[in-house]
């Protein structure tokens, strides 16, 4: 199953080492990155394979926004299909 | 892949923008549920109900966590009870309410629609005993909404009901005084009601429906208010336009959400229902959209041309996005749900007059309205007589969800919390109608060509 990770928050060192690493961890494979310097703010979006995920992905989106919160930066895990819906006919 | 922009537009409406899916709503039959005893009755409609829904609330929750999409309410309508309890010898339909309140606790779903009469052209011995055992039904319990249907465009107006509704009306507040009169928060009066709305508290589940089915409402006008701000001063065609391609994308989240919910729970998919619905957090209102195009205040003069362009823009886009679309599809404008209509009719712009006016070209009616407790019960039952002869002719749904709130007087205003808000007591006109609700009998339905 694929999902798209979002990751916002104020710049620094090693914020993609963190993501990649948690993901990694799960065995969530990532299949595209895009990632840009907004004013100071760190923005990166990435598309995933979840279907090996060790975790529900309930739980990995949990686990993500959980880890993002205590370094100031809002990660979020949502299934790929809600984005297709709403931008593609 | 989705580019960048479009991943963040739709975390922006969710984030800032208050986008939501507002309702998942499980319809149960409780049709094979009558017996001749009522104990029988009532234990077989909370057995049917916690087996159907058992997992209903979980798989909502679940859904929203994958998708990251908020899932405001998940809740129940059943078939309307005076249909079911006609077989079962008692008086007082009081127990099945607390049966329905019972059930809707046990699966945990915020509200359950229902105990309900269709009496458009006349009522049977069961519908006057639902109806009669309203007022005590709604304050005994916490979870059940009950609607009565008084009219339709092909029966007319059942005047006797709705003089009986006016009294009905009067009990619920005088019985719930303690909470502001709030047993009326959750009664409709209806003409030409839906058999497939799942917003309360005017659900039930109609009798053409399946055995269950799942119908979802969304909501969203923050998202078209968010959308307008970036089409200042240009002319209505772009206004369409843009709400158009708003709701288009916000029914596509409903549709998912809704296929998601069926699949998941094995139950068929029903309706998408295409509403606006507003909730008293700021940056939710349906007022503020109207204001958004060029209104100083809600209410004022260009209202109901502005409402009536937002309504059929938002159905215009919200078809194409549904396999299935049905409901009351269109912009609610319930006042105390809704806090530019509140600061509206605060500010004594906007009165029951104009939100009558608004009513001819918008989903519902006169909905969640305060008004003096001193209000007698022939005016509030001449104030749903107009209202169902608006939708009589029109071949719309109209309601009317009117608080007499007793001891309260205009410029009080009344507290209800959550999603249901907080509304100002709004004046009504204080000649009588009671000679003319007295007269009871039928209103004859309307003509259906020579339109004029």
């Amino acid at each position: 199953m694929r999902a798209i990770v979002t990751v916002l928050g104020k710049d620094r060192v090693g914020i993609m080492s963190m993501v990649c690493a948690l993901l990694a961890q799960h065995n969530v494979n990532i299949l595209d990155i895009s990632q840009t310097i907004l004013r100071d703010y760190f923005t990166m979006v990435m598309l995933v394979d979840a279907a090996q995920c060790d975790l529900p992905f309930a739980e990995l989106a949990a686990l993500l926004e959980r880890e993002g919160k205590e370094r100031d930066l809002s990660i979020r895990a949502q299934r790929e299909d809600i984005f297709n819906a709403m931008h593609r006919i | 892949m989705i580019n960048t922009t479009e991943i963040f537009d739709t975390i922006h409406m969710i984030d800032q923008q208050h986008l939501d899916v507002r309702t998942i709503t499980m319809g149960i039959s409780l049709l094979d549920c009558a017996d001749a005893d009522p104990n029988a009755a009532c234990r077989k409609i909370y057995d049917k109900i916690c087996r159907r829904a058992e997992r209903l609330v979980a798989t909502g929750q679940a859904i929203e966590a994958e998708f990251g999409i908020p899932i405001v309410n998940k809740r129940i309508s059943v078939t309307p009870i005076a249909l079911v309890a006609g077989a079962s010898e008692t008086e007082s339909y009081v127990p099945f309410a607390v049966a329905l309140d019972n059930a809707a606790k046990a699966v945990g779903v915020n509200f359950i629609g229902g105990f309900s009469a269709l009496v458009q052209k006349g009522a049977t011995k069961a519908d006057r005993w639902l109806i009669n055992s309203i007022p005590e039904a709604l304050a005994r319990t916490e979870l059940v909404c009950s609607s009565v249907n008084v009219g339709s465009t092909r029966a007319g107006i059942n005047m006797n009901a709705v003089g009986t509704m006016g009294r009905v009306i009067k009990e619920t507040a005088r019985l719930t005084a303690g909470q502001g009169g709030f047993g009326c928060a959750k009664l409709v009066v209806f003409c030409n009601a839906v058999e497939d709305n799942p917003f309360m508290a005017g659900a039930f589940h109609g009798v053409g429906e399946p055995d269950c089915i799942i119908n979802v409402g969304v909501s969203g006008p923050g998202v078209v208010y968010h959308a307008l701000k970036e089409v200042k001063g240009q002319p209505f065609d772009v206004v369409a336009e843009t709400i158009k391609k708003t709701a288009f994308r916000v029914t596509r989240m409903g549709q998912l959400v809704a296929q998601e919910a069926s699949r998941r729970l094995g139950v068929p998919f029903g309706i998408v229902d295409l509403s606006l619905a507003p909730t008293p957090a700021i940056g939710d209102s349906v007022a503020r959209i109207l204001e958004e195009m060029g209104l100083e205040t809600c209410g004022t003069h260009g209202t109901t041309a502005a409402l009536a362009l937002l309504n059929d823009a938002v159905k215009k886009g919200g078809v194409m996005a549904s396999s299935h679309v049905g409901g009351l599809s269109g912009a609610f404008i319930p006042v105390s749900e809704d806090e530019g209509m509140i600061a509206a009719a605060r500010s004594g712009v906007l009165h029951l007059d104009k939100l009558e006016a608004m009513t001819c070209v918008c989903s519902v009616g006169l909905d969640m309205i305060a008004v003096p407790g001193d209000t007698s019960a022939a005016t509030i039952a001449a104030i749903i007589a107009d209202e169902a002869a608006i939708g009589m002719v029109n071949s719309k749904t109209t309601a009317v969800r009117i608080i007499p709130a007793p001891g309260k007087t205009v410029g009080d205003t009344v507290e209800f919390g959550g999603l249901l808000g907080w509304a100002p007591v709004m004046p009504v006109h204080p000649q009588s109608a009671e000679t003319f609700i007295a007269r009871g009998g039928r209103i004859p339905a309307p003509m259906q060509s020579l339109k004029n």
